[in-house]
């Protein structure tokens, strides 16, 4: 097993519920794509390069003044319940960790954590920095990101051209190499059944949407990932910017559809609300996704200060310890153990009870 | 799967509802869901440059020309076929075999091939940040121990203890 005691806060700060517009904004996770030049991309390429591109990066790392002291885990060498770990901690992609297939990942795939930034080695691209931050907070992940980034720079080739800038292995991400993505709770919206019109919006104005655990995932529990479609053509600053302003419209809207909702329906929405509560708080077995769908009724009312005594804080430490991975590392049990929906249920109702009473 | 609503398509979506207390899931078409006033992941993909992307996913790269299948990037081999069924390029070199190609593409893309954000040099000359001079000595000895060449091992390994 490994020890994720290793990063300072299990690299969940993100989930501290303690940044801006917290309540409905879970998160703030900016990437950049990056290629060590000399290299074919990590798919393409054989297993001693790639052995050769995690020795570079993980030297750079050591002499980074921004990254020295980072924690790696090597996901070729990890278990398939530790790599599903790094991925429920949103950590590393269901690619990096492997999860698709039998089999480990190949030779060099790695991660490397130090306080609010990671750095996936071997995914798609040679390099894919990330750095997460607590609720609505554009600036300040890039702001970790980008010194980071800055630093390893100096220090590794990057492949780079005049024209079309960073250079990826899909050219959906050529250019800037940049997708920044907000993690945000939408009931009000779906509730109201406003939400089509805003996804379409999204698409209109060079926005994209996915789920919980990012491309290719569900949508579970009303969360949405708003992220940048495109890479290129447009600086950093101005990618940020405008999804920023969008994100700010999404979080405006939302609120709107929780006042409506409150005017106009509040018997409904109390009575989905408290349901919601009491099947969380007794049922005694419970899948992972009627967890997330009920904590999404959940948070809507604590947001709506409709169940007091109930921290954000507490239901986003629920999201992420009640996933498989997470509830069997905790209660010492396999992530196939038949009885993990008793356990989840057991898990959180203790969790309930210690906070609300 | 066929749509629970029409049950003539194949189902696209998986629409679940919270109505009342109970949870259902249903199984829908583009159509259906569509007449449900549901805004569906597919329908944003169709616009024009989702739908482009999805096809990038699959390797339908339908803008690039079967007749230039055959173009080979002489860094890694990997053929111009090769992106078309992947949609992943093998090595930084393919933007200059397939240049023509692939700036079409990122026009359609992006909107646009030029980039305008940050502008990276690549750390060219060594002497400038030491520290990336001892990497870059490190490596150098890497390599020359790899080949036996062990009269140069020695020579990097005592540079590299200087700058240490």
């Amino acid at each position: 097993m490994i020890d994720l005691s290793l990063l300072p806060d299990g690299g969940m700060s993100w989930l501290d519920a303690s940044g801006p517009k917290g309540s409905i904004v879970l998160s703030t996770r900016i990437r950049l794509a990056r290629n060590l030049r000399g290299y074919a991309f990590s798919q393409r390429a054989r297993d001693g390069d790639r052995s050769a591109v995690l020795t570079r990066v993980e030297e750079a790392v050591a002499a980074s003044d921004q990254l020295s002291g980072a924690v790696t885990f090597r996901l070729d060498q990890l278990e398939r319940a530790d790599r599903q770990l790094l991925h429920e901690r949103h950590l590393v992609s269901k690619e990096l960790a492997g999860l698709d297939r039998e089999a480990r990942p190949r030779p060099g795939a790695a991660l490397l954590v130090r306080g609010p930034v990671g750095v996936m080695v071997n995914e798609e691209d040679h390099l894919r920095l990330h750095g997460m931050r607590s609720g609505f907070a554009l600036e300040e992940a890039y702001v970790d990101l980008e010194a980071a980034d800055a630093d390893l720079g100096r220090l590794l080739p990057f492949a780079f051209h005049p024209e079309f800038g960073y250079l990826t292995s899909c050219p959906t991400n050529a250019g800037t190499g940049l997708r920044a993505s907000v993690l945000i709770h939408l009931p009000g919206l779906v509730l109201t059944k406003e939400i089509g019109k805003v996804l379409q919006g999204l698409s209109q104005v060079g926005l994209t949407f996915r789920g919980l655990y990012g491309e290719g995932s569900e949508v579970v529990g009303n969360f949405f990932q708003l992220s940048n479609q495109t890479t290129l053509g447009k600086s950093e600053e101005e990618l940020l910017d405008h999804l920023g302003k969008i994100v700010r419209q999404v979080i405006e809207y939302e609120e709107q559809a929780r006042e409506v909702l409150l005017r106009d329906h509040e018997a409904i929405i109390a009575d989905k609300i408290w349901r919601a509560f009491g099947t969380l708080k007794f049922a005694r077995s419970i899948s992972f996704e009627e967890t997330m769908n009920l904590l999404s009724g959940v948070r809507l009312g604590a947001g709506l200060n409709l169940i007091p005594g109930l921290s954000v804080y507490t239901l986003n430490k629920l999201l992420i310890f009640t996933q498989p991975a997470h509830l069997a590392a905790l209660e010492g049990r396999s992530t196939g153990d038949p009885e993990l929906p008793t356990v989840r249920a057991t898990y959180v109702r203790r969790v309930l009870e210690a906070e609300a009473g | 799967m066929l749509c629970d609503s029409c049950k003539e398509r194949e189902a696209v979506i998986n629409l679940t509802q919270v109505e009342h207390d109970s949870k259902v899931t249903l199984h829908l078409c583009e159509q259906c869901a569509q007449a449900k006033g549901v805004e569906t992941g597919v329908a944003v993909l169709k616009s024009p440059l989702g739908g482009f992307i999805t096809a990038m996913g699959k390797g339908a790269t339908s803008v690039l020309p079967t007749t230039a299948d055959g173009l080979r990037c002489s860094s890694c081999g990997g053929t111009l076929r090769d992106f078309r069924d992947s949609g992943r390029l093998g090595c930084a070199q393919c933007y200059e075999a397939f240049d023509a190609h692939l700036r079409d593409l990122l026009r359609r893309l992006h909107g646009s091939s030029q980039h305008v954000g940050e502008r990276y040099v690549v750390p060219g000359d060594v002497d400038t940040d030491p520290r990336r001079r001892l990497l870059d000595l490190r490596e150098q000895l890497r390599r020359a121990v790899e080949n036996e060449n062990f009269e140069l091992a020695a020579e990097l390994r005592d540079r590299i203890r200087v700058l240490e």
